[in-house]
């Protein structure tokens, strides 16, 4: 009976395994002509887990009825919301990959299949309630990109980024894993329930020794800095779509992850952590604006962009509040919509042959040619520098208002001087974009899928946006409660 | 009488070779592919002790589960590191640097 519930409570995972090792065959079996078909039924399968999923967040589900397989499983509200997130992206890099890889004769079925394995990893993460899961989640969403990265076989930067994204994933998985190791040893359970139950109290050297060890295996993940030097090489050489999708999808998961560990496994060891978080957090903002600023190429912009972003983020984090982590939510939920788009207009930049336009000179005068994309891509910039009528504003401002009310004035006050910094380069995007002698380089037209993502994605940021503040508040509420359940 | 503290001392420093496997060498990237199986085993020695410590089956469940990954990451590095190769023709560390910034 136990069994049969927890089989019930994972039934996302199920549709997705299931569907992706079968996909797997009628790959093996069609070969590359199937590739279309496999991304359709992928997309069919996230759609399907996601309808699986919705309910469970809806009903702000928490509580011993959430857990699955003994505890190895929390499905609760938490997860839902991160994975309804994880499955938006991971349907949009599906449906913009096919005519990226097919103008270089590089679609192949198998791209389909990695990311729907990489986002079932992502959801085991987010619902794991034991380091062993967490440790199964973790590795299933990075082997699988790791190949993504390398996707392009015959581009030697792909394989460059792919060979760099797995030595630093590997180094970080290591580090995550030795830090687990100490952390079992010490509390001598792995559940986050019992880490919780034997840590109260002073922590022995030994177990705060475990718990640095997984926040900078962690903090490798979410691109934080001082481990985000992989961030910028890899994201400007992967595919563009592969680039699209590690902006987005593992972000949330990794952060989702990050939000479990700290806050439930070492939730009752607040104060050994948030100094911590709180320097990731600032080193973050800082870094990714300053290191943005002497930027040519767009990809890796963005890139920068993101660990500015994660900063922010991790200012939810650091408040260690229920209210911190709602806004942590919300952020995410912001913050993949704008980086899909921004990813999205980027892959719609290319010239009249096709090839894909990369360096900011190229989109000189862009708004002359290619206006709606423009303005899209405008306003994708001025959103992620949170300035206000765009809804990139009310993430940041949701972590600031978190932070201010958990008495960490100084961190908000440093995190909103650092983002009048990040400003500076994502205006200066807009200023080439509309004020600069047109170049008349990318002027290649894209299909449908493009189209489609990049309007959702720019509606969704628009100010109107903002009429769905109170549905996401509250959807994101249930969610951050089911973290604080035990506290 | 030997502990669990040499484990755990041992298990220290296989990691910290490990680790410095991946960042001093500058010569080989097989090298630092043997630097990660190296963190990994330390990671291991470190459960399977606590595991016998504690008198708790978890950790060696956890070593065979790490084990079984470790061998899927090898893999799949190696089939990268082939790719990388036929690209460049050269395995060095110093030459991974076409992106830079």
């Amino acid at each position: 009976m136990e069994f049969k519930a927890s089989l019930a409570l994972i039934a996302p995972e199920v549709v997705l395994s299931v569907s992706g090792l079968v996909l797997l065959l009628i790959a093996a079996w069609a070969g590359d002509k199937a590739s279309r078909l496999v991304s359709i039924l992928s997309v069919a399968a996230i759609v399907a887990a996601g309808a699986l999923t919705a309910p469970i967040l809806c009903a702000g589900a928490m509580g011993p009825d959430t857990i699955a397989f003994g505890g190895q499983m929390q499905v609760d509200a938490f997860s839902a919301f991160a994975k309804l997130l994880i499955y938006a992206a991971g349907i949009a890099c599906l449906m913009v990959a096919p005519p990226f890889f097919e103008r270089i004769g590089a679609m192949k079925a198998e791209y389909p299949i990695l990311i729907l394995f990489a986002v079932l990893g992502m959801g085991i993460m987010v619902s794991a309630g034991d380091l062993l899961t967490l440790y199964i989640g973790l590795e299933l969403n990075s082997l699988a990109a790791y190949v993504l990265a390398a996707f392009v076989r015959s581009d030697q930067r792909s394989a460059e980024a792919g060979l760099k994204y797995f030595v630093l994933g590997a180094l970080a998985s290591g580090i995550l894993l030795y830090g687990m190791s100490l952390t079992y040893g010490f509390a001598g359970t792995t559940s986050f329930d019992g880490i919780r139950a034997a840590l109260s109290g002073d922590l022995s050297s030994g177990a705060m020794f475990g718990l640095i060890f997984v926040l900078a295996g962690l903090a490798f993940k979410i691109s934080a800095v001082p481990f985000h030097m992989w961030t910028p090489d890899v994201y400007e050489g992967a595919p563009t779509p592969v680039t699209a999708f590690f902006a987005s999808a593992p972000k949330v998961a990794a952060l989702g992850l990050t939000m479990r560990v700290a806050l439930e496994a070492f939730g009752g060891q607040t104060g050994a952590w948030q100094q911590v978080v709180i320097f990731l957090a600032l080193a973050s903002i800082v870094v990714g604006a300053l290191g943005a600023i002497g930027q040519d190429n767009i990809k890796r912009l963005l890139a920068y962009s993101s660990i500015n972003n994660v900063g922010f983020i991790l200012i939810g984090l650091a408040a260690a509040t229920p209210r911190g982590a709602s806004a942590m939510l919300i952020y995410l939920a912001i913050y993949v919509a704008m980086t899909i788009g921004g990813f999205v207009a980027v892959l719609m930049l290319k010239d009249k042959d096709g090839e894909p336009v990369e360096q900011i000179a190229q989109i000189a005068g862009l708004s002359s040619h290619r206006k709606v994309l423009a303005a899209c891509l405008a306003m994708v910039m001025f959103s992620l520098a949170g300035i206000p009528p765009l809804f990139g504003f009310w993430g940041k401002f949701m972590v600031f208002q978190a932070a201010v009310e958990a008495g960490m004035v100084p961190l908000a006050a440093i995190g909103i001087a650092a983002s009048v910094i990040g400003a500076f380069y994502y205006l200066k995007v807009v200023k080439v974009m509309y004020f600069d002698e047109p170049a008349e380089v990318a002027v290649g037209k894209s299909d449908w899928a493009h189209q489609a993502v990049l309007l959702v994605s720019a509606i969704f940021i628009s100010p109107l946006g903002y009429l769905l503040t109170g549905w996401l508040g509250d959807l994101a509420d249930k969610a951050a409660a089911a973290l604080f359940l035990v506290a | 009488m030997i502990g669990i503290e040499h484990y755990v001392v041992v298990s220290a420093i296989l990691f910290v070779l490990g680790v410095l496997g991946i960042f001093l060498n500058r010569k080989n990237i097989i090298v630092i592919l043997m630097a990660v199986e190296l963190i990994l085993l330390s990671v291991n020695i470190n459960l399977v002790a606590f595991s016998a410590f504690l008198g708790d089956m978890v950790g060696q469940v956890f070593a065979m589960f790490v084990l079984t990954v470790a061998a899927g990451e090898a893999a799949i590095g190696l089939a990268i590191l082939v790719i990388y190769f036929r690209g460049r023709g050269t395995i060095a560390v110093d030459d991974v640097n076409q992106m830079k910034g």
